[in-house]
């Protein structure tokens, strides 16, 4: 226990970014350690090449643009609570949350599903964001083709990518703009449970 | 002992089949000694017996859907139950004696294997080994819990004396028992659970559990089977510890031995390329292969299959023909539901032969309270566990169903039938409770399961249609985790599964797929194909008419630039389906008759089918040809698909469109110019047509396959093309023009409006290689014209009217054409390729009127003659503009 304490008094801010993010104690004590792993030269922040260095990164397909959402606003540097902030998106829906932060609320039942619904949004923001590159709140046939391209690979020729591509837009485009929108893009992930597919039970 | 119950049952049907065959002897005389009428039952008897059950079985499943009400409220199962109930009462009253019951032996090699490779086969595999974890948990710990647990119960219930005296039977016997009482059933779970439709977790997690619990059942069977034939006296503290051992022997065996089985069959389907026929047959051979070696070798056989289904099903299905497919699917379907149907039927016929069991209401009565209140209990205490580390937890009302899920089948059964009544003298009492268990769950649990689950409002499971965006956001998502593992250091599932994932594509796909297979495997394509081909058949079955589109294909120029006639999708649609493109590039100026064939060409072409022909009488046994019926539906759909995927293709490139309306005008009138050049010299016109280099391209998927299956394609193809012509012609030149655009000089075509839209548009794109286009599913000719200057002229318009464009211009190089060629002495038929052929369109031809006489009227012409072969595709030149002649006809294997 200790050992524990003098180890949280070590992260900066421990506890308000434990406010913020929801970690838990021990998940924030994992991640700072895993986050001084990986910052090499003991900087203090973590920079792209920081990031690049993780081997399995390099190979997944969209491991470049994971590693962007890491640095918003083309920010070379992330510091350890904006490090924790992304993270904190794939944290899984607690439901004790709930209960224990508002226990006034009449329907608990009501209130978890608007806490879900809240991480669903939540969760399509963030992938969202890693399909609409230039920030426009809306995923063009473009950036579509260029995640299909980077999910494909090499088996499908441009061509044939290009009818999914087509195909994809206009399967979610309500409005006919040829292009995703958000809402459209929220609608189409409705039937999926997002929220559980999106998070990562070790980051509770 | 099967005489006497044939002469009843069988033999009215037998009778009735063998009087046909005896009415052609009976006319002549036969000479005295020979017999007139031979009864040769014997001979038969066997198979004859069972075709004769299963055709039962199948008459009483068919009997029982004829009404709805009735299947809707009690599941199959239960009245197959029944049924086998009645059929054992009837067969006991007419020979006295209890016939075709479930031998354990008919059971475990005939009737389990194809139940059990059903499952594994069309197992969703991705849900399976999400939900891995838990499976094994309930399988593994749940089983052990239960057998123990039940066994040991049982055993106080009869220290207690709540069990009649006359069972002797000891602890052992009890764990005995219980190991083959607490097993659940994989056949009766199917059989319920695929009529109540619960949400695909709990299905999975209920029948994987079902499904990987053999080993265990099996293991525990064995070994306490050994334990009380040994003596409880003597069995040794190794052998408990041997009989730990076996349980990972057993199991991992099991699963071994289907993996290595399901490695050889994914390698074998790989070279199945000219023996499509066997295809299935390999399927199943090597499954059962699998199930065999494992029994042989006293593993997991429902393991080894399972794992064999799962494991090869990546592979096969992508290795083997879509007609394969298909045949797999609905063989391996109708096999399991025959045993399925057969195994309840036998039970029920069992369970009268009242000489088997003996009853004792205690042990009957505890048995059952036992089984339901400790697999309650265990499923409790397991999710209780297993919710610490589950993501999705599994909440109460889960539990429930699992609980009440928890169906006892043929398995036990079996395996009770299978005991040693010397050494197990209870083994009467143990088949009576199991028959009352079996009966107990599948009935009474089966019956209530359905209400049960509307009553607690269980989430059943959404069966909604596959949509790109799901598909690829599935994707994104799995690598989204992976890569959050990544950074976050941690090495959990997504880890390994990405890990997986990237050592099959890299190493096992390539091993066990055909390269060509290989090639096109990608599941976000298959989503897309797969929606494809669906929204074309409900595209036809909207009765979508073909000629509806081509009707629209006559209006002349005007009306096309009119504001209502420039919908994009119209004119994409007319030209994209090769029904009339060129219509409006036909040369005003030259002779209207010209012009009205290649109108009236162009219509009959694009909307007429190919006139039905004569085929071969083919009787291959290696090939299956079809009838000319399906050919021309398949040529009905595939017309259909193809506009259907050309306006959807279309309707997105409405904007880009608009802006570049002006533009046909003016290429209108250059070409007019054009044209009127071209026209004072008589004979370039008629050589403009033989300039065109014509590429022909088998655009199969199956490229690998081309050599070999020629003659097969050939076969298929030669009668069924449908030839599309198409103006797809570029002008790309490196780094200045972006736009394309079209000129056909010789038949003075130009398509309606060469824009951004159809740049975009795929065949375009994929023409970079000497306009080599590919595609799943057409072939294609594709001529080409040089006019440099023509169409430098027209790409300083291009640049001018296109619309900016996003994305970078796919830039083609296309191989040297010297100029020389456009002479006319290329001739028009190349037979160089056999395999596509093509008959250039006879009004085209004629307006190359130098050389129509030789080719035109020619009426094969239709179906065979190559028109260019490949090799002129050297003849393009680089860097010129290049207007070409997309001639795609549809190959109809793909589809």
């Amino acid at each position: 226990m200790g050992s524990r304490s003098s180890h949280a008094a070590v992260i900066p801010d421990g506890d308000s970014i434990r406010r913020e993010t929801g970690f838990s104690q021990a998940s924030l004590l994992r991640l700072h350690h895993r986050f001084r792993a990986l910052d090499r030269n003991k900087k203090g922040y973590l920079s792209r090449m920081d990031l690049q260095q993780i081997g399995a990164l390099a190979v997944n397909p969209l491991g470049d643009r994971i590693i962007e959402s890491f640095f918003p606003d083309g920010s070379q540097r992330v510091d350890f609570p904006g490090f924790v902030r992304v993270l904190a998106h794939f944290r899984p829906v607690e439901d004790e949350d709930t209960e224990t932060q508002d226990p006034k609320k009449p329907e608990p039942l009501n209130s978890r599903r608007n806490k879900l619904h809240c991480e669903f949004v939540r969760t399509c923001t963030n992938a969202f964001q890693l399909y609409d590159l230039d920030r426009d709140g809306k995923i063009s046939r473009h950036e579509m083709l260029q995640v299909l391209r980077l999910m494909v690979g090499v088996q499908v020729t441009e061509e044939q990518l290009e009818n999914i591509a087509d195909r994809t837009v206009q399967e979610a485009d309500e409005d006919g703009d040829g292009a995703v929108s958000f809402v459209e893009f929220t609608k189409s992930l409705e039937k999926m449970d997002v929220e559980q597919k999106m998070s990562i039970r070790i980051l509770k | 002992m099967l005489r006497a119950a044939l002469s009843l049952l069988a033999l009215p049907l037998a009778g009735a089949a063998e009087e046909p065959t005896q009415k052609p002897e009976s006319p002549g005389e036969p000479p005295p000694g020979l017999e007139l009428f031979r009864w040769q039952w014997h001979e038969v008897e066997a198979p004859y017996l069972v075709a004769l059950w299963i055709l039962v079985a199948s008459l009483a499943k068919i009997v029982f859907h004829l009404s709805r009400k009735v299947t809707s409220l009690v599941p199959e199962s239960c009245l197959l139950i029944l049924l086998g109930l009645v059929l054992g009462g009837i067969v006991l009253a007419v020979a006295k004696k209890a016939e075709y019951q479930l031998e354990p032996g008919t059971f475990f090699l005939f009737l389990l294997p194809p139940i059990v490779l059903d499952s594994g086969y069309f197992m969703p595999s991705r849900l399976f080994f999400d939900n891995l974890g838990a499976i094994l948990t309930y399988a593994v710990v749940g089983t052990l819990w239960n057998a123990f647990t039940t066994g040991a119960a049982l055993w106080g219930l009869q220290q207690a004396g709540l069990v009649a005296p006359r069972v002797q039977a000891g602890l052992l016997d009890f764990l005995l028992f219980g190991s083959l009482i607490s097993a659940v059933d994989p056949v009766a779970v199917l059989a319920v659970f695929e009529e109540v439709h619960v949400n695909e977790t709990l299905f999975i997690i209920v029948f994987g559990e079902s499904l990987l619990n053999d080993a265990v059942t099996v293991v525990l069977y064995k070994v306490c089977n050994s334990f009380v034939e040994m003596g409880s006296a003597n069995v040794q503290a190794t052998d408990y510890l041997k009989g730990v051992a076996s349980l990972f022997v057993v199991s991992l065996g099991g699963a071994a031995v289907g993996l290595v089985f399901a490695f050889l069959l994914a390698l074998t389907t790989r070279f199945t390329k000219r023996v499509r026929i066997i295809e299935p047959l390999l399927v199943f051979l090597l499954a059962y292969a699998a199930y065999l070696t494992a029994e042989m070798a006293s593993l997991s056989a429902i393991l080894a299959v399972t794992m064999c289904g799962l494991g090869c099903k990546k592979y096969v299905e992508a290795n083997i023909s879509h007609k394969s497919r298909t045949t797999v699917k609905y063989t391996m379907k109708t096999l399991a539901s025959c045993a399925e149907t057969v195994i309840f039927m036998l039970l029920g016929i069992s369970a009268v032969d009242s000489s088997k069991w003996a009853w004792d209401s205690g042990l009957v009565l505890g048995t059952l309270i036992f089984i339901l209140f400790f697999r309650a209990l265990g499923v409790v205490l397991q999710t209780w566990v297993l919710n610490q580390f589950r993501l999705v937890p599994l909440d109460k009302i889960d539990q429930v169903v699992m609980s009440y899920g928890g169906l006892r089948g043929a398995v036990a059964f079996a395996l009770v039938i299978l005991l040693d009544r010397t050494k197990v003298p209870a083994k009467d009492y143990f088949v009576a409770t199991t028959i009352v268990v079996v009966f107990f769950t599948v009935i009474v649990q089966g019956l209530t399961i359905k209400p049960l689950v509307k009553w607690l409002k269980v989430k059943r499971s959404e069966h909604h249609k596959p949509t790109l965006n799901q598909e690829l956001h599935e994707h994104t998502f799995d690598h989204i985790l992976a890569a959050v593992e990544d950074v976050v250091g941690h090495h959990g599932y997504h880890y390994w599964r990405d890990r997986w994932e990237q050592f099959d594509k890299k190493y096992l796909s390539q091993l066990l797929m055909r390269r060509s297979a290989y090639r096109i495997r990608d599941q976000i394509w298959d989503v897309y194909y797969r929606l494809n081909i669906r929204d074309a058949i409900s595209f036809v079955d909207q009765g979508g008419h073909v000629l509806s589109s081509t009707g629209l294909t006559l209006p002349s120029m005007p009306s096309r630039n009119s504001v209502a006639e420039t919908s994009v999708t119209n004119l994409l649609r007319e030209s994209g389906s090769g029904a009339c493109l060129d219509l409006q590039v036909i040369d005003t100026v030259r002779s209207g008759r010209d012009r009205e064939d290649a109108v009236m060409h162009h219509l009959l072409c694009g909307g007429l089918y190919k006139p039905r022909r004569r085929y071969k009488a083919s009787c291959s046994r290696h090939f299956i040809s079809e009838d000319a019926q399906e050919r021309q539906d398949k040529e009905v759909f595939q017309q259909n698909m193809k506009r259907r995927l050309e306006s959807f293709k279309s309707t997105k490139h409405n904007i880009c469109f608009t802006k570049s309306k002006p533009r046909p005008r003016k290429t209108g009138r250059r070409k007019d110019g054009v044209a009127n050049a071209e026209a004072t010299n008589g004979k370039h016109r008629g050589l403009g047509f033989q300039d065109t280099a014509a590429v022909i391209l088998t655009v199969e998927s199956e490229e690998e396959e081309e050599e070999s299956d020629s003659s097969e394609t050939e076969k298929e193809d030669d009668e069924g093309i449908i030839f599309v012509a198409r103006a797809t012609s570029e002008v790309l030149q490196e780094g200045k023009v972006s736009g394309s655009l079209e000129v056909c000089p010789s038949p003075r075509i130009i398509p309606p409006s060469p824009t951004c839209a159809e740049k975009e548009l795929p065949w375009k794109s994929g023409q970079g290689d000497l306009a080599v286009y590919v595609s799943s599913e057409t072939t294609k000719i594709v001529p080409v014209d040089m006019q440099t200057g023509w169409n430098q002229s027209i790409s300083s318009l291009e640049s001018l009217a296109s619309p900016p464009c996003n994305q970078a211009p796919i830039l083609t190089c296309l191989p040297p054409h010297p100029r020389g060629t456009e002479e006319p002495q290329v001739p028009l038929h190349l037979p160089s390729d056999p395999r596509s052929s093509f008959a250039f369109p006879p009004s085209l031809a004629k307006a190359g009127r130098s050389r129509s006489e030789s080719s035109a009227d020619l009426p094969q012409q239709q179906e065979l003659q190559p028109l260019m072969g490949h090799k002129d595709h050297t003849h393009l030149s680089p860097g010129t503009a290049t207007s070409h002649w997309c001639i795609q006809f549809n190959r109809g294997s793909r589809l």
